[in-house]
């Protein structure tokens, strides 16, 4: 099966400023892919190319197995949703789905009822009459979605489209994306710096930094195997502790950093005397308890969620380390300044090269 | 009437100007549930007292007594100024029934000549505003979405530089441009496209071209100021659902940019319908231009009543386009104000 998007050699400039650097990437049919990095990391560069409102310096981008190479904006399989949605002010909810329609000439009553069925997708159904103004954030998202499909792209992007809305709403539309995407079966691309937004809802995640993809998997994949350190410190909280590889036994290593020797999992078989960092997961930091490594300090501050609650404590060379606890704590946090220690077990520790 | 038993009204006017507007200030209409300082606590009593009267002489004397001045002159026979105020100065309508009935230079029943001058003006300055949108439009939009800032400013500065030169300096250089020894003559010549030179000013295609040009720059920053509020993302987003680009103008910009062109074309109509150096100047010797005939009512037949009523039906002319302006775009003036 050829694949829905196909990024091969990608490479934009602007000026002597490299936006993207030589990516080549697969999206197939029917996927949720995401792309998640900080900002000015090229994402948003990539779903402007793949759009045609960017030419590449070089490389090539196939849709569905064509060379879009010279094809404008208007004339490709793909719609896209801006992060302000540029819903058109002065149409109505209807004509503002119905605008691409318009364009490609098709007749007002097949366009008519085009409309309606998407009214109907989004649950909008009696709202078509309405000014944009009127909606509230979450309909005008929905409405971005609408006009969109209205075009059957064979490639919906999506640039950071929940950016705008509040916690609440984003969540709720996160979960509402992705049912829609189920239903329609059609290709999503979603550009975002939230790493919850790219967890919950993607097929595939390509994690971005400076122009370069780092890694590429599904959400377990990213966050449980990261393949490089940029990945381990952007997806989710982790703790990060730098220094050289001082031993290796079997598939793990000990590492010399400044608040103790460590040992981890060497999955990338680094030799000794290779500059690496260990990283492990709050949530995989015990408290108080001793294990196969143990990090000591003092109390600095215990941020308390409900669900869970965000031990800080401060090491002996400075550095800040976060416990993660998860359901009602054992016992009563420690003190602010008290003596506290943390402790984890050699296999929820990574080592990536630094 | 202000003849003798009406000057000591005169100077009631202004007690009676600031008055009305010291009693705006003071019941000044405020948003419901929205606790704001009056106008004399925002402004301190002597800077509030100021602008009331400052502004109060200001509409009274620059706006409202000329105005009424020349509508209330309109309405008198022309008379030496022994007999005003004596018992031959009674309203008429004679001024008015001159535009249409009388004539000085034919014995035609109708004065043909005033009228189709009065229409031509009309007309020709329509002609010119929708003109200067089409020639505007495109640089407006240029200007407030694709260029980049340092581009906009070079082009304000061109834009902006001719009109450092007096109105009058800039209507004769057209004059010597369009000339039948002129620039564009030559080079028409020189390329070998005319066997003789066109005659610019006889048809009055170099005033058409001049008053286009002179009014120019309203035009274009009503444009530019309405295209530049447009979102880029919108014009993007209707490119991305397939729309060519004259679809997006017809349907996305233009839309959004009605006050700004309602705005543009009724300022270069007014000003193009009321101009008098561009006429006076680019007119060829057949041209016939309504405001070189007011300007003689004035000050060639010396009948200011004459002028006055003159003047007066140009008002109207006016008024009554912004307002159908105003009706066809479903605007209100305050849009186009902004």
């Amino acid at each position: 099966m050829t694949a829905a998007v196909e990024i091969d050699h990608l490479t934009v400039q602007f000026g002597l400023f490299t936006a993207v650097k030589d990516v080549s990437l697969q999206i197939r049919q029917g996927e949720f892919f995401s792309f998640l990095g900080p900002s000015g990391c090229g994402k948003t560069t990539i779903l402007r190319a793949i759009s045609g409102f960017q030419d590449p310096t070089q490389g090539v981008i196939r849709i569905g197995g064509q060379d879009m190479s010279g094809i404008g904006p208007n004339q490709r399989p793909t719609a896209l949703i801006f992060q302000n949605l540029a819903l058109f002010p002065l149409m109505t909810v209807s004509e503002n789905i119905g605008y691409g329609l318009r364009v490609r000439g098709v007749p007002k009553a097949d366009r008519d009822r085009k409309v309606d069925e998407l009214l109907n997708l989004i649950a909008l159904s009696d709202q078509g009459h309405k000014k944009i103004e009127e909606l509230s954030g979450g309909q005008k998202q929905r409405v971005a979605i609408a006009r969109a499909l209205a075009v059957e792209p064979k490639v919906l992007l999506l640039d950071e489209p929940l950016s705008a809305l509040d916690l609440k709403l984003r969540q709720h539309m996160r979960n509402e994306l992705r049912a829609i995407q189920r239903r329609v079966g059609v290709t999503f691309i979603y550009i975002t710096h939230d790493q919850g937004e790219a967890l919950t809802m993607s097929d595939r995640i390509a994690v971005m930094n400076r122009g370069k993809i780092e890694q590429v998997g599904n959400g377990r994949d990213v966050y449980e195997h990261p393949q490089t350190s940029f990945v381990a410190s952007f997806v989710g909280e982790n703790n990060g502790f730098t220094g050289t590889i001082t031993k290796i036994s079997g598939d793990q290593a000990e590492i010399e950093t400044s608040v103790g020797r460590l040992v981890g999992l060497n999955k990338k078989s680094l030799p000794v005397g290779t500059k690496a960092t260990l990283f492990i997961r709050p949530e995989a930091m015990q408290f108080g308890a001793q294990g196969e490594n143990n990090l000591s300090g003092t109390a600095a501050d215990a941020a308390y969620e409900g669900m869970t609650t965000h031990l800080t404590m401060k090491a002996h060379d400075g550095s800040s380390i976060v416990a993660t606890l998860t359901g009602a704590p054992a016992r009563e946090f420690p003190s602010q300044g008290s003596s506290v220690s943390f402790a984890f077990a050699t296999r929820d520790a990574l080592i990536l090269p630094a | 009437m202000l003849s003798s038993t009406g000057h000591p009204f005169i100077f009631l006017l202004p007690v009676l100007a600031i008055a009305i507007f010291w009693v705006m200030a003071k019941f000044e209409p405020k948003p419901v549930g929205v606790t704001k300082k009056s106008f004399f606590e925002r402004n301190g009593t002597p800077v509030a007292i100021y602008l009331i009267v400052a502004v109060a002489f200001w509409s009274l004397f620059m706006i409202v007594l000329p105005q009424l001045f020349m509508v209330e002159m309109s309405f008198r026979p022309k008379l030496p100024p022994i007999e005003m105020g004596g018992p031959k100065d009674l309203y008429t309508f004679e001024n008015y029934h001159y535009f249409i009935y009388g004539s000085t230079t034919s014995s035609d029943a109708i004065n043909w000549v005033h009228i189709k001058a009065f229409f031509l003006t009309i007309f020709a300055s329509l002609l010119v505003a929708l003109f200067n949108f089409a020639l505007c439009y495109p640089l407006a939009f240029y200007m407030a979405q694709v260029a980049r800032p340092a581009r906009v400013r070079f082009l304000l500065l061109l834009l902006i530089a001719p009109y450092w030169v007096n109105e009058i300096l800039r209507a004769f250089a057209f004059r010597i441009i369009f000339s039948s020894g002129g620039l564009i003559n030559k080079i028409l010549l020189g390329m070998g496209w005319v066997d003789q030179p066109i005659d610019f000013i006889g048809n009055d295609i170099a005033l058409y071209a001049g008053l286009g040009y002179a009014y120019m720059l309203m035009m274009i920053f009503s444009l530019y100021n309405a295209i530049e509020t447009l979102d880029h993302a919108q014009i993007e987003a209707a490119r991305d659902l397939g729309a060519p680009w004259w679809h997006i103008h017809a349907f996305i910009v233009i839309p959004f940019a009605k006050p700004g062109i309602a705005s543009g074309c009724t300022l270069v109509f007014m000003l193009s319908a009321g101009s008098l150096a561009a006429p006076l100047v680019l007119g060829g010797p057949r041209s016939l231009w309504f405001t070189p005939i007011l300007y003689d009512r004035f000050f060639q037949a010396f009948n200011w009543p004459q002028g006055a009523a003159y003047a007066f039906i140009l008002l109207l002319a006016c008024v009554s386009f912004v307002l159908l302006v105003l009706r066809l775009g479903r605007l209100s003036l305050g849009e186009i104000a902004k």
